[in-house]
């Protein structure tokens, strides 16, 4: 009877936060209570069958209809689910294996840039015979591509770096992505590879290989209005198989031996534990994810340029881990929907509202401080230029009284036979 | 041919020699103990054997085969497995998982069929679940499998490291002080366990201890230990009434008058 309750409580909760935010398309407020529904699936104590049933309905149904109502709203799903696959990749290396990679957006650039340069015309500069931009039926070979790229890279700067332990990995990482970042802004002269700092545009889309289907089903697409859906579904896709990968990952020895690295890595390998090669290989299966992700990231955005992929952007992902929950995978997902969603919506939406209260002149009656006209609030107090600010009183706050993350990672791990440990 | 044989092996630090062409010999069946002052070199010989230090001078053979340049995984894979002097678990793994990853030379899944959760990647899971749980068992934590290692009592963590240690199917063992910090009985329960596996589990034990009722209880040879140099061997007899054993725990006569 109590399953029953819960299962109507969670079935009730997600129709009336899809039906409020349907009715008040631009209420903030309404998306972040039903973006919550997906946290009230995860806790909900019902059968695993069911959480996926619910979430399937959310992601694959819910989701995209309201994302018809504001655009804007498939736009904030696209972004969670790119840094969700970013966090994910981060957490095998930081999380899985304890390995400080600091400069993991140099993979994500790599696999950006993959496809910028040769699904553009960017590549004629370089290659003689115009066969560029490539059509967009090479997007998905070059998705392989991508994954096959970051994992070499990954494994190739790992050779000389994973002796190397601590800080001084750390160090290392750090450096490799600014000299990514160097090579991307002046890689345009004597030969144009990446062309600067000017960034490449415009970058081949994924191709619309289901347009026949729908037009044999009498159904015409704009491609303006399919696209963000087009790449919402890749994007969950790609969310799906990073899960799935990680969590096959981490259930078997690979998992384990990686684990052993990072809580002691002598014992580790007194216990037969080839302690290089099980962290050559977290880095570059770490690599690979950011990679292919970064692939989708450019199709997106049709335009890169090396701005998008500095400093912040690798301490923004290690953040979300941190705070999700190093090494918890519902952790890391949990963290890079917060910390994306506080930083797309929460804090935009702040800045919005105090935007608002400035222009409309009205007096506001505060307890203690009488009258006060909030446009002589300073126009320099702009909630969503405070990102680092939040970021980093997050990252404290969690240092200090939770450091293993809001999931942590769970010390008895499922059993062979998919049960959980006794 | 003996299990292991241990040649002339030297290992210095800069200018102190922690292990000075000390020779072993250790035949299958049998329980070999080290003992010594602190700071003879013991656990440097046993890092020396694991593959934690390469050796400066000196033949490691295991069944005849050099280990020599082989790192310490390779070592273990070998079948020389060890236990730490100040125990080294995976705190945060549970003490199944602890195991499990004692067993990882031995599981042969490749990282496709891990990926596809392929019928051969799941057998060979249970089957590894299943024997390491038999292990456990075999060293008294029956039942204790689920819980983080961390979290564990100090006797059952130094049982969890030699159950971890056991899950390589190791030919040798090395315990480096396996009872201390133990009570009369679980020093008790822990010789019989010691003294099971020979044979049962393992060809030959070779124990660092302090604990004299335990060395002089289970061990079939005894080698000594002073300032990096093997000062005296033999069984438990032999030693217990060695001149200089005596003069290396108690000090010289001359010494002790001045005292």
């Amino acid at each position: 009877m109590k399953r029953f309750a819960y299962v109507f409580g969670l079935a009730g909760y997600i129709a009336l936060a899809s039906l409020w935010v349907y009715s008040f398309p631009q209420s903030v407020f309404a998306f972040l209570v039903f973006e919550a529904s997906l946290v009230g699936i995860y806790f909900c104590p019902v059968a695993d069958k069911l959480k996926l049933f619910f979430l399937v309905v959310v992601t694959v149904i819910l989701l995209p209809v309201l994302g018809s109502v504001n655009g804007y709203y498939l736009e904030v799903a696209i972004q969670v689910g790119i840094y969700i696959a970013l966090a994910l990749g981060l957490n095998i290396v930081v999380g899985f294996a304890g390995l400080l990679n600091l400069g993991f957006v140099a993979f994500y650039a790599l696999g950006a840039y993959l496809w910028a340069i040769f699904g553009s015309a960017q590549a004629n500069a370089f290659i003689a015979g115009g066969h560029f931009p490539l059509s967009a039926g090479w997007f998905f070979p070059f998705l392989f591509l991508a994954i096959a790229a970051g994992a070499v890279t990954g494994f190739v700067l790992g050779l000389p770096v994973l002796r190397l332990r601590g800080d001084y990995l750390a160090i290392v990482t750090l450096g490799f992505a600014e000299v990514m970042r160097a090579l991307l802004n002046n890689l345009d002269k004597p030969i144009n590879f990446t062309n600067g700092p000017r960034g490449i545009t415009p970058i081949q889309r994924p191709p619309l290989f289901f347009q026949g289907l729908l037009q044999a089903l009498g159904i015409t697409v704009e491609p303006a209005a399919v696209y963000p859906l087009y790449f919402y579904f890749l994007v969950l896709v790609l969310v799906a198989a990073a899960v799935l990968v990680s969590r096959r990952l981490e259930d078997s020895a690979i998992g384990r031996a990686w684990k052993a690295i990072r809580e002691d890595e002598t014992a580790a390998a007194t216990v037969g534990i080839p302690v290089v090669k099980m962290k050559l290989f977290a880095f570059a299966v770490g690599a690979a994810f950011a990679s292919v992700t970064g692939m989708i990231f450019a199709a997106k955005q049709v335009f890169i340029n090396p701005e998008s992929f500095t400093f912040m952007e690798s301490i923004g992902v290690l953040a979300m881990v941190i705070l999700g929950g190093a090494g918890s995978i519902p952790g890391v997902v949990l963290g890079a929907m917060v910390l994306t969603i506080l930083n797309l919506q929460l804090l935009k939406g702040l800045s919005l509202w105090l935007n608002g209260l400035r222009q409309s002149g009205t007096l506001l009656y505060l307890p203690l401080l009488g009258d006060f006209d909030p446009s002589q609030i300073p126009v320099q107090f702009e909630p969503a230029k405070y990102e680092r600010l939040v970021f980093g009183a997050i990252l404290i706050v969690m240092m200090i009284f939770r450091p293993q993350g809001i999931l942590p990672a769970r010390t008895s791990g499922r059993n062979a036979d998919g049960t959980a440990g006794s | 041919m003996a299990l292991l044989e241990v040649d002339r092996v030297t290992k210095r630090f800069g200018g102190l020699v922690a292990v000075n062409e000390v020779s072993l010999s250790l035949e299958r069946g049998t329980i070999a103990s080290l003992i010594g002052p602190n700071g003879a070199g013991k656990t440097s010989l046993f890092n020396l054997l694991s593959g934690l230090y390469p050796p400066d001078e000196g033949k490691i053979l295991l069944n005849g085969n050099s280990l020599l340049g082989l790192g310490p995984d390779r070592i273990a894979a070998a079948g020389i497995g060890r236990t730490f002097q100040n125990i080294r678990l995976f705190g945060q793994m549970s003490a199944l998982e602890n195991v499990l990853v004692g067993m990882h030379p031995r599981l042969r899944q490749t990282s496709v069929a891990v990926l596809l959760r392929a019928g051969s990647f799941r057998r060979e899971e249970l089957q590894a679940a299943a024997r390491a749980r038999e292990i456990l068992a075999l060293v008294g934590l029956k039942n204790k499998d689920g819980v983080a290692a961390r979290e564990l009592s100090y006797g059952d963590q130094r049982r969890l490291e030699i159950a971890r240690a056991l899950g390589s199917g190791p030919q040798l063992l090395l315990l480096d002080e396996p009872t201390a910090g133990m009570n009369f009985s679980e020093a008790q329960f822990l010789m019989e366990l010691l003294r099971r596996l020979v044979g049962e589990r393992v060809q030959s034990l070779l124990i660092i201890e302090h604990n004299m009722r335990v060395v002089m209880g289970i061990s079939d040879r005894i080698s000594v230990l002073d300032f990096g140099q093997k000062i005296a061997e033999g069984s438990p007899a032999e030693v217990r009434s060695d001149a200089r054993v005596i003069e290396a725990y108690l000090g010289r006569g001359k010494w002790a008058e001045h005292a």
